[in-house]
């Protein structure tokens, strides 16, 4: 209340600068404790007996059992197969989203060639397509790959036609007023101006993609983690299958970190916004 | 274009139209503005200024009538209107061609007094800082001609006049012209050399302000000059 103010000055100057990043730390440790706990209570479950071994083995047999799969390498040619068909889909999908959302939210023709069949095909869920999909293109490789398209297609073109649309007018006529023509201003505003966007629906198109391919690769496949899982099932491993599980959460969780981290790199001006 | 370089004029606008709907807000404007000559634009909200700066900037396809500006010309908007993913100097380099445009831009930011926060994000400026950077957008362009729509009718008091005079010692040392739209009468005295009121889509009133510069509201002639222009806007004096 009355002249404590008068010392501070004098301490402060002593207290060295990295105070901050330290409160931080703890409270990473806290979000660990629950999943750590629940893997441990699962553990003990399975060596008491508590949960039945053909139904659900422990996480130790899950964890032997993918290091056998790995060691023996055809964890590895199963990897490569899934990863492949998912990047490929991802790209003709994210491709075609990109394109068709840009045109259909910067052209007034584009919007209304292209938004409402978009819009009309959006309501059918795409895995209801798998037995149409099959009499158009077969069961090969050429299935699965239609179904990551179509899957990461309706998240990036929804995300790309309102990020675009989403743009300050105001920021575009002041790019007009410095001089920036047509592309300029396309590279200039909208393009940065509709990333954040981007980034959203490139996220939300990569879970799609993996969602399609579990569903794709359970449909006569010969290489991939769905196969491994189904071939397991039929002989009632159901550790493989566990750990099929597994590596699909692990990929998913890989590529979104991995999106999240190129998002805060690419969206740095955004870092202000975001502390708050 | 050959008339006009033979002319002393900047700005030659005549019988300028638009209409939004059945609303005629500008209803066969005309107005000019001469080398170097800074006017003031007033008129009530929804007088049509905003709209008249507009269609002298490109902006509105939909205004028709003769209009004529300088080719390099520069806004500054009521709104810093900066894009928020570019740096600031990369910012005041938008578009900008020719040699050294990080240096030219740089060199703009010095004489708004941001010299140093070249490499900042707008989200890290304060209000009036941005504004100044939207200034520096305009003037790195060399223009004949600044296009001012209320530029600092969203700062707080103390920063508009610090940007007011500003603003006065650029034009000292550039000479541009400016048309400056704004609602603010002293505003208007302070900065310009010829005030016009825009009423019913047309300048309705043109006043030659001959103060002599530097300008203070307290000067001999101001009050008189004020109680005038509030008058024709509508805002005649108490009691």
């Amino acid at each position: 209340m009355t002249s404590t103010t008068g010392t501070a000055p004098a301490v402060t100057t002593t207290t060295p600068a990295p105070a901050p990043a330290r409160v931080r730390r703890p409270r990473r440790w806290y979000r660990l404790v629950s999943p750590i706990a629940l893997v441990v209570l699962w553990e003990a479950g399975s060596r008491t007996g508590v949960l039945p071994d053909d139904k659900v083995p422990a996480p130790s047999v899950v964890v032997r059992t993918g290091w056998r799969l790995a060691t023996e390498g055809a964890l590895t040619d199963h990897l490569v197969a899934s990863l492949t068909r998912a990047a490929v889909g991802l790209l003709i999908g994210g491709v075609l989203a990109v394109a068709l959302g840009a045109a259909a939210a910067l052209l007034r023709l584009g919007d209304n060639v292209i938004d409402p069949p978009v819009q009309m095909a959006r309501m059918l869920p795409h895995l209801g397509l798998v037995p149409l999909l099959i009499i158009w293109v077969g069961i090969g490789e050429e299935l699965k790959i239609s179904l990551v398209a179509l899957g990461s297609f309706f998240p990036l073109y929804f995300n790309t036609y309102a990020g675009i649309r989403d743009i300050d007018q105001r920021l575009v006529e002041a790019a007009k007023t410095c001089g920036l023509g047509q592309w300029q201003r396309l590279r200039h505003v909208v393009l940065p101006g509709a990333l954040p966007s981007l980034f959203l629906g490139l996220r939300l198109a990569i879970g799609a993609a993996w969602l399609s391919l579990v569903v794709g690769e359970q449909v006569n496949a010969q290489t991939g983690i769905g196969f491994l899982m189904m071939e397991a099932r039929e002989f009632a491993q159901t550790d493989v299958v566990v750990f099929g599980l597994l590596v699909y959460a692990l990929l998913g969780l890989l590529s979104d970190v991995l999106i999240r981290t190129a998002e805060r790199r690419t969206l740095a001006w955004r870092r202000g916004l975001q502390a708050t | 274009m050959a008339t006009r370089s033979a002319s002393n004029l900047t700005v030659r606008v005549t019988g300028l139209r638009r209409a939004f709907g059945g609303t005629v807000v500008l209803d066969g404007a005309d107005l000019t503005v001469g080398r170097g000559e800074v006017v003031a634009l007033l008129g009530g909200s929804g007088s049509g200024k905003s709209t008249l700066l507009r269609a002298l900037a490109g902006l509105d396809p939909d205004a028709t009538g003769d209009i004529e500006v300088p080719e390099h010309f520069g806004v500054v908007f009521q709104e810093h209107r900066l894009l928020p993913w570019k740096r600031v100097a990369d910012n005041v380099a938008l578009g900008l061609t020719g040699a050294d445009t990080r240096g030219r831009a740089l060199a703009a930011l010095a004489e708004v007094g941001l010299g140093d926060r070249g490499d900042s994000w707008p989200a890290e400026l304060s209000g009036g800082q941005a504004q100044r950077v939207a200034v520096a957008r305009a003037l790195v362009r060399e223009p004949e001609l600044l296009l001012l729509d209320e530029p600092f009718g969203a700062l707080d008091a103390l920063t508009r006049l610090r940007m007011q005079q500003l603003l006065e010692r650029l034009r000292q040392r550039h000479g541009f012209a400016a048309l400056l739209v704004t609602h603010d009468v002293d505003e208007a005295l302070l900065l310009a050399d010829r005030a016009l009121v825009l009423d019913g889509g047309r300048i309705a009133e043109e006043i030659a302000v001959s103060l002599p510069r530097p300008r203070h509201q307290d000067d001999p002639g101001f009050g008189g000059l004020r109680r005038h222009l509030l008058d024709r806007l509508g805002v005649p004096a108490a009691g």
